[in-house]
């Protein structure tokens, strides 16, 4: 277990190392997150939009 | 097969959509692999301890922040010269993800700064200019976001993008130039990288995930902005019938 804390620990710097991988993999992840949402949310008014104007189109004939 | 086959949105969607699931499993292999090598393999550094680990984050973070906005620059100057359709949603799709680099090329040095010079933070050229960097990115955004009119707000964003590229030799060369804590560049120079292989190969493997991690983004934003583009569109027509 002494490895481990060891490698926790950073040789004193763990209070800069770890929060800077953390943000990375935070900020990289958040901004996956929020683009995919947007994406699908995109898609789905995008179908909505379509389906309404196919059915105006038939009901209009 | 020309740039222009690609011009076309339909095609572009189904191809980027092919792309895309790929390139993020790839990003997402490629970054575990090189927090592993950062963080457990490589050996701490016989001057900065275990803070030069630090570093496999920031350089690659501080690339992509000039990438990003190169990219953006490009795509810019593509859109104002020859009106390629994709070549707005690009550099707009590009930007918040240049944003998101810079901010962590920002914090990241911050975190290293801190234990090696003792200061989160100095006004020398190379930080300043990396800050104005990010003020470029959240402007240009924003410019975006302030005009009605898409074709009128691609355009004023695209001349920003390009007046703003002037910052990029800047931040390149601050270093150089100025007297400054930073250090210069290791790896991007004209006699070969200053590095040892054993730390070089783990950044570069770091390096590749942000940019595969960035096309895979990328891909999704440019689909997204492409459906908001077209959902504008059959909005228009139905208020207009």
């Amino acid at each position: 277990m002494e490895g481990m804390g060891q490698f926790f620990a950073m040789g004193g710097y763990a209070g800069y190392v770890w929060p800077a991988f953390a943000i990375v993999l935070v900020v990289m992840a958040a901004l996956w997150f929020i683009s995919d949402r947007g994406w699908r949310k995109s898609e789905q008014t995008l179908a909505a939009l379509r389906k309404n104007r196919r059915q105006r189109e038939s009901d209009a004939e | 097969m020309s740039l222009h086959y690609f011009a076309n949105p339909t095609r572009f969607t189904r191809l980027a959509g092919r792309i895309q699931p790929w390139a993020g499993g790839l990003a997402a292999l490629l970054l575990a692999v090189g927090f592993y090598l950062a963080l457990i393999v490589v050996p701490a550094d016989y001057q900065q301890g275990d803070t030069v680990r630090i570093m496999f984050v920031h350089v690659p973070s501080a690339w992509m922040a000039m990438f990003c906005y190169i990219f953006l620059a490009v795509a810019s100057a593509v859109a104002l010269i020859w009106k390629h359709p994709l070549a707005d949603l690009a550099a707009k799709a590009s930007a918040p993800i240049g944003a998101g680099f810079t901010f962590l090329a920002l914090v990241t040095g911050s975190l290293w700064g801190k234990p090696m010079w003792g200061a989160w933070w100095v006004w020398d050229a190379r930080l300043t200019s990396v800050l104005i960097l990010f003020f470029l990115y959240l402007g240009y955004m924003a410019l975006w976001q302030s005009i009605e009119d898409g074709q009128k707000a691609a355009k004023a964003a695209a001349v920003l993008a390009l007046v703003g590229a002037i910052n990029v030799p800047i931040i390149k060369f601050s270093v150089d130039w100025w007297n400054t804590l930073h250090q210069p560049a290791s790896v991007l120079r004209m006699d070969g990288p200053a590095i040892h292989p054993s730390m070089l190969w783990p950044l570069l493997i770091m390096a590749l995930a942000f940019k595969v991690y960035f096309v895979a983004l990328l891909l999704a934003r440019m689909r997204m902005e492409l459906n908001l583009r077209r959902i504008r569109a059959l909005r228009l027509a139905e208020r207009s019938s």
